[in-house]
Parts: C-alpha cells; sequence; structure tokens
C-alpha cells in the first residue's frame, strides 16, 4: 500500500489539482540482468507503440551474462522525440543492488513501483510510491519455481499497465505477437500481466500524475532494432557470403541477417544461395570477405571497434588491390576492450584510415534504422562500384535498440554490380589492363575468375604494381597507381549518399552530425528554439568522402557545432582535412562520451555554455 | 617427361603444356620452389585442367611469390602474410566450381600463418595447400622457421634449439583429408602426388621439403638437397591412374592400396612401411612422431579420406558460384519485405 502522500509536492498547482502529465516521461526498469526481463520491457514498449503513443527503449546493460545491474528506459513522447531523456519520471526497482540509487534519481513527483520489501518509501518522502509483493503474487500464479523468475516480470508490466491507464487489450495482443505460436507461454505470461493488473486495481490508489492516452502516432508505423535492419538491407541488397565472428554489439547485425537468408534465400530444391560462415577471428572474416567479393561474391562482415582493428591489414589490401567489401562496425564505448556494452561514436578515424600507408574507405553514415537498411544496401553497390572495401558505421545505441520507423521501402534501382568485363567484352577487346584508367572515372574494369577466356585472368596483389597488375617497383608506375586510387576516392564524393538537409534557414548558426546522435540533436534544437528563441540549422552528414553540399553548408555559416559521442572529436578532424582553411576556425565541437546515448539536454547546456546564453 | 616434348604435345583437352607456363621466375637459381612449379604445371596439364579453370592464391615470401611462375591463364591472387587461408575460403565460397591452389611456406603457414591454416584444414575446404617448406625465412636473409629441426645449424652457425612442428602430423590431426609430403628433387613422387591431389574433393595439404639454396642448404641444414637425398625415407610409392587415362597394372596388388577419387580416379600406394594403412589416421600421427623421434624425413602420403564431406557439401549451396548468381536469386522479391514489415507492425 502506498503510504506516503506527496501529493504536496512541487508539481501541485495552487488549487491543489495535479497537473496531468500524458504520454511524456521515462520509466526506467531497474533489474538484475540474466533475470529475463527483455521480453517484459518489450512488451511495455510496445504497449505504448500500441496506445499510439511514439515510444523509445534503450537498454543499458552491463558486460556480464548475469548477476549485474541493468536499465531499461522506455520513453513516451507525444513530440516524437527518441532520444534517451536524462530523468525517468517513474522507475520499476526489481534489483535490490541498485533500487537505493535509483529512486534517488527520481525527479519530486516521480513514482516508484519495487517489491514491497525493498521498502523504497523510507528514502524519499516526495516521491509517489507502489509497493507490490511481486514475491507473493509469483508463487500464486506460478507454481513451476523455475519459471517464476522469467513470469515475474510480466507482474510489473501489469502493474504499469494498469496504473498509467493502459490498455489491458493492447497488452495482450503485444503479448499474443510476441509469442505467436506458443499458447502456453502465452497464457503464463499473460497469467503475470493479470496478476499485476489486478492487484494494482485492487490495492493502489492511483495518485501521480501520468497517464498514457490513445494517439494515432504510430500507426502503419514499424518497430525495429538497427542490426536487424542492417541485416534487413544485406539480404535485400543480394548478399552471397557472409564471414564474421562473435562479438557485442554487432552479433545480432549476422544473426537477423543469416535467420533471414535461412527464410528467403532457398530454392526449391533446398539448396543455399548463400554462404554464412562463422571464422576464427576476425583477420580471416575479414580475408574471407576479400576472397569473395574478388571470385565475385557479395560479401560482407560485422565486428566492432576490438574487431575492426584487426581487420587493419586486410583493409589496406582490399583498398590496393581494389577488391569489394561490406564491412558493418557496430561502435561500442573504446579504446581496447572499453565499455562492450555501452555505445559511442569513436570509430570514425580509425574506420577512414584503416590500415598502413596512404589508405582511405568510404564509410557510410545511417541515423536511424531505416537507413541502416538502406545505406546497407547502398554499401553493397558503392563497394562494387568503387571496387573497394565500404564501411557502414553504426552504434550500440543504433543498432541493439528498438526504434520506431516508417516502413522500409522495396529497392527502386536494380544492383549496381560495377564494372565488370564479359568473356564477349574480352573476345572484342582483345584483352585488358585491370587497373587502367579508360573511362575516366578513375575505376578499372575487372573480371572474375572462372571466366573461360585466355585473357581473363590478371593477377591481383597487395604488393606494388602498375595499372596492368603487374608486378613493379618503378617509381612512376607505382605513384600513377596510388594517384588513381586518389581520384577514385575524390570522385566518390558524388556517388556516396548525400547528407540530409535537416533544417536551412537563415541561422547564422549551424550544426553537423551523424548517426544516432540525430535523435538528441533534433530534440535539442527545439528546446533551443524554445528556451533561448534561437534558430540553428542542421545538416546530418551520411557519408565520407563529404559531398559538396557539406562544404556549402559550412561556408553559408558564421559558426558550425559539430556534435558527435566521442573525446576526441572524430568528425570535426575529418572535416577539418577536408575543408579549406578559411573555413575550419568555424568548427566548435560539442562532445559526449561516458558511453550512455547522448540526450538533447546535454547538447542543449552545451551550446547554452559556448554560446554565452 | 611432359615438359620435355612441350611445343609438339598436346593433353587431352587439346592444350599444349605452353599454355600452362607462367613468367621467368625471380626466385634464386636452383631454388627448390622453382623444381615444384615446374611439377604443377605438368600435373596440371597431365590432368588437362583448364588453365582458366584454376585459381592460385598465396601469401607472403619466396614460396608465395612462386605462382607467378606457374599457370599465367589463371586467376591469382597474392595477399597478405600468413592469411592466404581466409582469401582462399572466400574465393571457394564465391566460387566452388574451380580448381584451387594455394602456395605457401613454412613461415607463412607455420608461424604467423598458424591461425588460419589450422582453421583451413579443419574445414576440408576443397583445396590444395602446398608449403613450400625450407625452413628459413629467405626474403629476410634466413631466420629460421618454425618447421626447422632440433639442431638444425644456419650458415651463421646459429642452432635451432625448439621443436620442429610437424605440419603433417598437425594437418592429420585437424581433418585435412588429403595429407602428404614430398621432396621438390623427387620428381617422379611429387608429379604424382600433384596429380592425385587434383582428383582429391577436400584439402589436400602437401609439404614439400625445397631446399633454400641461398641460406639453408649447407652442411648442418636438415632441409639441404644433400640432407634429403641421404636421409628421405619414403613410406609408399606413389602411383596414380586418372580417370581418363587406361589402367595399367604394374603394381603388386597384394602391397597396394588402392583408393578410388571422386573423379574416378586411381590412387595406389605400394607399401614400404610394413602396416602401413594411409586411412588411419591415429596410426599417421603415430608413424609421424615415431619419425621425428628418431630425426628421420618421410615421405609419402600419409593419409586419405575420401569419404568426407567438404566444406561446401556442409554449406549445401547451389551448384552454380554464388559469386554469379543472378539478381532473380539473390534478391528477394517486394512480397517478401511486405511481410517482414507487416510482421514488425
Amino acid at each position: 500500500m502506498a503510504t506516503l502522500d506527496p501529493s504536496l509536492g512541487n508539481r501541485q498547482g495552487a488549487s491543489g489539482a495535479r497537473e496531468r502529465i500524458t504520454n511524456d516521461f521515462s520509466i526506467n526498469v531497474a533489474t538484475v540482468n540474466g533475470s529475463g526481463s527483455q521480453s517484459a520491457n518489450s512488451v511495455l514498449m510496445k504497449s505504448i507503440f500500441g496506445m499510439g503513443v511514439p515510444v523509445s527503449g534503450k537498454n543499458l546493460f552491463p558486460s556480464n551474462i548475469a548477476g549485474q545491474p541493468t536499465w531499461f528506459l522506455i520513453r513516451a513522447s507525444k513530440d516524437g522525440y527518441f532520444a534517451r531523456k536524462r530523468i525517468s519520471e517513474i522507475l520499476v526497482a526489481l534489483n535490490p543492488e541498485s533500487a537505493m540509487d535509483d529512486v534517488r534519481a527520481l525527479p519530486a513527483g516521480g513514482v516508484a513501483i519495487y517489491e514491497e520489501s525493498l521498502n523504497l518509501d523510507q528514502a524519499r518522502a516526495d516521491v509517489f510510491c507502489y509497493p507490490v509483493p511481486f514475491e507473493k503474487l509469483i508463487a500464486s500464479i506460478c507454481p513451476e519455481v523455475k519459471l517464476r523468475k522469467l513470469v515475474k516480470n510480466m507482474i510489473y508490466v501489469g502493474v504499469v499497465a494498469q496504473l498509467l491507464a493502459i490498455d489491458l487489450g493492447v497488452v495482450e495482443s503485444c503479448l499474443l505477437r510476441q509469442f505467436a505460436k506458443k499458447q502456453k507461454v502465452f497464457d503464463l505470461n499473460f497469467g503475470g500481466v493479470k496478476a499485476g493488473w489486478e492487484y494494482a486495481q485492487a490495492n493502489l490508489t492511483k495518485r501521480d500524475s501520468f497517464f498514457i492516452e490513445r494517439m494515432n502516432k504510430t500507426e502503419g508505423k514499424i518497430i525495429i532494432d538497427g542490426n536487424a535492419a542492417c541485416g534487413m538491407g544485406a539480404v535485400f541488397a543480394g548478399v552471397t557470403v557472409v564471414a564474421w565472428y562473435p562479438i557485442t554489439p554487432s552479433t545480432t547485425v549476422i544473426e537477423a541477417t543469416s535467420d533471414l537468408l535461412k527464410k528467403l534465400r532457398v530454392t526449391p530444391e533446398g539448396k543455399a544461395t548463400f554462404a554464412v560462415v562463422q571464422a576464427e577471428d576476425e583477420l580471416a572474416a575479414i580475408g574471407m570477405v576479400l576472397g569473395a567479393g574478388w571470385a565475385g561474391a557479395r560479401a560482407m562482415t560485422s565486428t566492432s571497434g576490438p574487431g575492426m582493428s584487426l581487420m587493419a591489414e586486410f583493409c589496406g589490401l582490399g583498398y590496393y588491390a581494389e577488391i569489394p567489401g561490406v564491412i558493418i562496425i557496430v561502435q561500442r564505448t573504446g579504446p581496447s576492450t572499453g565499455l562492450p556494452t555501452r555505445t559511442q561514436q569513436a570509430d570514425l578515424l580509425s574506420a577512414a584510415f584503416l590500415s598502413h600507408g596512404d589508405t582511405k574507405n568510404p564509410i557510410l553514415l545511417p541515423g536511424s534504422v531505416k537507413e541502416c537498411f538502406e545505406l546497407t544496401q547502398a554499401a553493397f553497390d558503392l563497394a562494387e562500384r568503387m571496387q573497394t572495401p565500404v564501411f557502414v558505421l553504426t552504434d550500440l545505441d543504433l543498432g541493439m535498440n528498438n526504434w520506431i520507423s516508417e516502413p522500409f521501402d522495396y529497392p527502386a534501382k536494380p544492383l549496381d554490380r560495377g564494372k565488370l568485363l564479359t568473356v564477349e567484352d574480352l573476345e572484342r577487346l582483345g584483352g585488358f589492363a585491370r587497373y587502367r584508367n579508360v573511362d575516366g572515372d578513375a575505376i578499372g574494369w575487372r573480371t572474375l575468375p572462372g571466366m573461360r577466356h585466355p585473357k581473363a585472368s590478371y593477377f591481383t596483389r597487395g604488393s606494388g604494381h602498375n595499372d596492368a597488375a603487374q608486378y613493379t617497383e618503378n617509381p612512376e608506375e607505382y605513384q600513377a597507381v596510388m594517384d588513381r586510387l586518389a581520384l577514385k576516392f575524390e570522385k566518390a564524393r558524388n556517388l556516396v549518399p548525400a547528407p540530409v538537409v535537416v533544417k536551412d534557414g537563415s541561422s547564422k548558426i549551424g550544426f553537423l552530425a551523424f548517426g544516432s546522435t540525430d535523435c538528441a540533436l533534433t530534440e535539442s534544437l527545439d528546446q533551443i528554439k524554445q528556451r533561448y528563441g534561437k534558430d540553428a540549422d542542421y545538416l546530418r552528414i551520411r557519408a565520407w568522402p563529404f559531398a559538396q553540399a557539406i562544404h556549402d553548408f559550412v561556408a553559408s555559416h558564421e559558426r558550425i557545432y559539430v556534435v558527435e559521442q566521442n573525446r576526441d572529436a572524430q568528425l570535426a578532424s575529418l572535416l577539418k582535412l577536408d575543408l579549406p582553411a578559411a573555413q575550419v576556425t568555424k568548427l566548435r565541437s560539442i562532445l559526449h562520451y561516458n558511453g550512455w546515448p547522448v540526450d538533447a539536454e546535454f547538447i542543449t547546456e552545451e551550446f547554452a555554455l559556448q554560446e554565452g546564453l | 617427361m611432359a615438359t620435355t616434348a612441350a611445343t609438339s604435345k598436346v593433353n587431352h583437352i587439346g592444350l599444349p603444356i605452353l599454355d600452362y607456363r607462367g613468367g621467368k621466375s625471380t626466385l634464386c637459381a636452383g631454388c627448390g620452389h622453382n623444381a615444384i612449379s615446374e611439377r604443377i604445371i605438368d600435373a596440371l596439364f597431365e590432368m588437362g585442367v583448364e588453365p582458366e579453370r584454376v585459381m592460385k592464391m598465396s601469401g607472403i615470401g619466396c614460396s608465395s611469390k612462386s605462382p607467378a611462375y606457374f599457370l599465367s591463364r589463371a586467376h591469382a591472387f597474392n595477399g597478405v602474410h600468413g592469411r592466404m587461408p581466409a582469401i582462399a575460403t572466400g574465393a571457394v565460397l564465391a566460387n566452388h566450381t574451380m580448381t584451387t591452389i594455394g602456395v605457401s611456406g613454412d613461415g607463412d603457414t607455420a608461424s604467423i600463418g598458424m591461425g588460419q591454416f589450422v582453421h583451413l584444414m579443419r574445414r576440408n575446404l576443397p583445396m590444395i595447400y602446398i608449403i613450400e617448406d625450407n625452413g628459413v625465412y629467405g626474403l629476410t636473409k634466413g631466420q629460421f622457421s618454425a618447421t626447422a629441426d632440433l639442431g638444425a645449424k644456419l650458415k651463421t652457425g646459429v642452432v635451432n634449439d625448439l621443436p620442429a612442428i610437424d605440419i603433417c602430423a598437425l594437418a592429420i590431426q585437424l581433418g585435412a583429408t588429403f595429407v602428404g609430403r614430398s621432396f621438390s628433387g623427387d620428381k617422379k613422387q611429387l608429379l604424382t602426388m600433384l596429380k592425385a591431389a587434383i582428383a582429391h574433393k577436400g584439402t589436400v595439404m602437401l609439404d614439400v621439403i625445397s631446399p633454400c639454396v641461398t641460406f639453408n642448404d649447407h652442411e648442418g641444414s636438415t632441409k639441404s638437397y644433400k640432407f634429403m637425398q641421404e636421409n628421405d625415407e619414403p613410406i609408399n610409392d606413389v602411383g596414380f591412374v586418372a580417370s581418363f587415362d587406361e589402367i595399367e597394372v604394374d603394381y603388386d596388388s597384394g602391397e597396394v592400396y588402392e583408393v578410388e577419387m571422386h573423379d574416378g580416379s586411381n590412387l595406389r600406394l605400394r607399401k614400404l612401411l610394413e602396416d602401413y594403412d594411409p586411412t588411419d589416421k591415429a596410426n599417421a600421427v603415430r608413424t609421424l612422431m615415431e619419425a621425428q623421434e628418431n630425426d628421420e624425413i618421410l615421405t609419402g602420403v600419409f593419409y586419405i579420406n575420401t569419404g568426407m564431406d567438404t566444406f561446401i557439401d556442409l554449406l549445401n549451396v547451389v551448384d552454380e558460384p554464388l559469386g554469379t548468381l543472378p539478381e532473380s536469386l539473390t534478391r528477394p522479391p517486394q512480397s517478401a519485405l511486405d511481410t517482414l514489415m507487416t510482421a514488425l507492425k
């Protein structure tokens, strides 16, 4: 029973009537990892989605199999903001270890739902406390001791749903989808939800201000995580060879790819039109990608920072020998092992120049799950068009969390397999020089192993070669190839996905960002407008090499804030290498790099500080 | 010898041996590797393999340069040090209809490349993996490799005090399905083993002792021409009858192991070592380990297993090369995406 009455807290109006807060708050579910709370968190999030309210979920989990604190943040936002909210108003405290710290983090007027034995009401007099006897309830509805731990989480879903006025029918249909073909599992879990709901209805008096009300802002939309979206992109790009080594947070890219391939890419005779190989390490994974790309496959791998470091040597080979391949990097917090389950954008420079010598790798930078799908496809086309390894750089926040999105569109164009000679071409030409710039686009024509023509073969090597792919140590011949490679990269400014002009009005202030920073920045721009009356423009970068539009954007503003999630201002650094000297001094940085996804308040405060507001 | 009548003779697919030649070797005169390249040319010619249907893979080192010196019409990939297995794996995944020959060295395989070598053997990837084994690093001027024998001496007087890795015993334990050792100077044995290797379906691992005339062909070296000529102990006489050849019986059948290869060819191993059964994995490893203890260099086919699935079989891929499948087979239709989207709503 709620014993305290914090209704005298700061949210009470003069009349005593509490201000109702609808569809605009964050719920922090604090559990122990390995306790099976994922399904419950997902059902709660999808129930809010089912109520038509824009919602986001962020899993802040430890690098551990079981027993450490984990937090799942569910943000309902009628305005459609999907970034992490710095403060959560509602706490579901199921982890005794972190419960005291968690309840202290609540704002006045907040809500704490907790196992009654935790006695959190002793800690805060200014929050609404709803103790629930989870242990007793679970014992009564789940006779099987082994399953109690899992079903217990469903009780909180029922309690929260009842307190926030989420339609029980919506929760039920979410559960039905989750456990589609497992009636018994559904029954057990829905039993947990109902037990929580009924307990709350009978024993808890709603006194807080938070409500979910039906909206129609999620109709037709989908929920998916970025890694699954990348996997889907690869499958619809016609990937044929996948080589990988498990690493958090990129593993689910391959799991998603693999699951879809098994579903969609098996012939009526039962044969696979793909090969997925779990390699012995990341060196082998990228080596297999290059071998396969050389022999004509659409090949990809996926990894995170530590794996990317291991891929450095091969990446240079791919660049210099001009072999296509797609490398999806789901960034986590570095350096070294770093924080494997936390997010960052600190692998940009590393990816850009991965390998020794004058190596440069194109990078695509999705800023949403939809772009994870689209830019993964674009990466395959670009890799074969440019004949080089192409990176897709996402991060743990985008990759492992669920996001609301418009449904993905079926690719409008056929696959671009790049400049491939046929046997007929060879017959007509009487031969070819693999690395010769015959078309002025700095891209040579290539053949594939297996082509039945005496002139089809060439010698691929990572050692010095001339434009006919012959070994050379001749200074002019060596340099000619290097200069053409530089020209090819320069020309790619027009081949990569263009930046997105989010806003370009008449402001003197411009923002630049990439990837998952987008959601916090768009929210921050609204805050800046509301709090300081300032308009700022925003261009979202989606690829390196940088398109001319990025140069133009910088040139047309007085001050440019580059917002990114790393310590060393990596995007700003890359821009400084590219921009004319006169433009470089315009750049300022807003940097967030503690491992948690950046929030809008952080950007707004940093901006205000630097602007002297 | 097929090489002597180069200009006039054609093989059974109508090609002269000239079509199997490569560029001029830049290796030292007398290098064992050049003799191995010659045998590879002979074997492919005699087996009538289309040059365009061969992929030549290598890593880094003197050995890895040698694909440039045979079969110019084949597709070649000279990769990075110790990583040829990964590139070869990818290439075979993309096109498993090719004959794939990897050439590596003892450093490229048994030191920097050990991790990838181990997993290549384990996967039974259909390819021929040749180690041109001289026990030293030639390009960096003569350091010991991990296959140098215990007690072997360098020209400079440095003695190897670490035991040699027996790459054949290792390959057998790891799952390679055709494992043999030969000597670059033994034309007949090496050629016969290479022809059988071409007929085999699965990973063939051939360790070919190949003396380094510059850094490791002196008194005290256990990988010199002299040492090999005096200490080479064949465990079997290797005979091979290609599927298109007439079968001639020149073996005493009581002492011969006949192995039928996947293409219908016949590998015939006449026992020189009593009770040697090349299909007995444990016995093969034991024989090699005992030889090492007795400072003997055994040659011959140590192990063969024609009944194992290859990596390509296990992956159950379509018969056509994955690398050139049409878009209609690799990009799922609009309806597939629609179904996925509906499920996510």
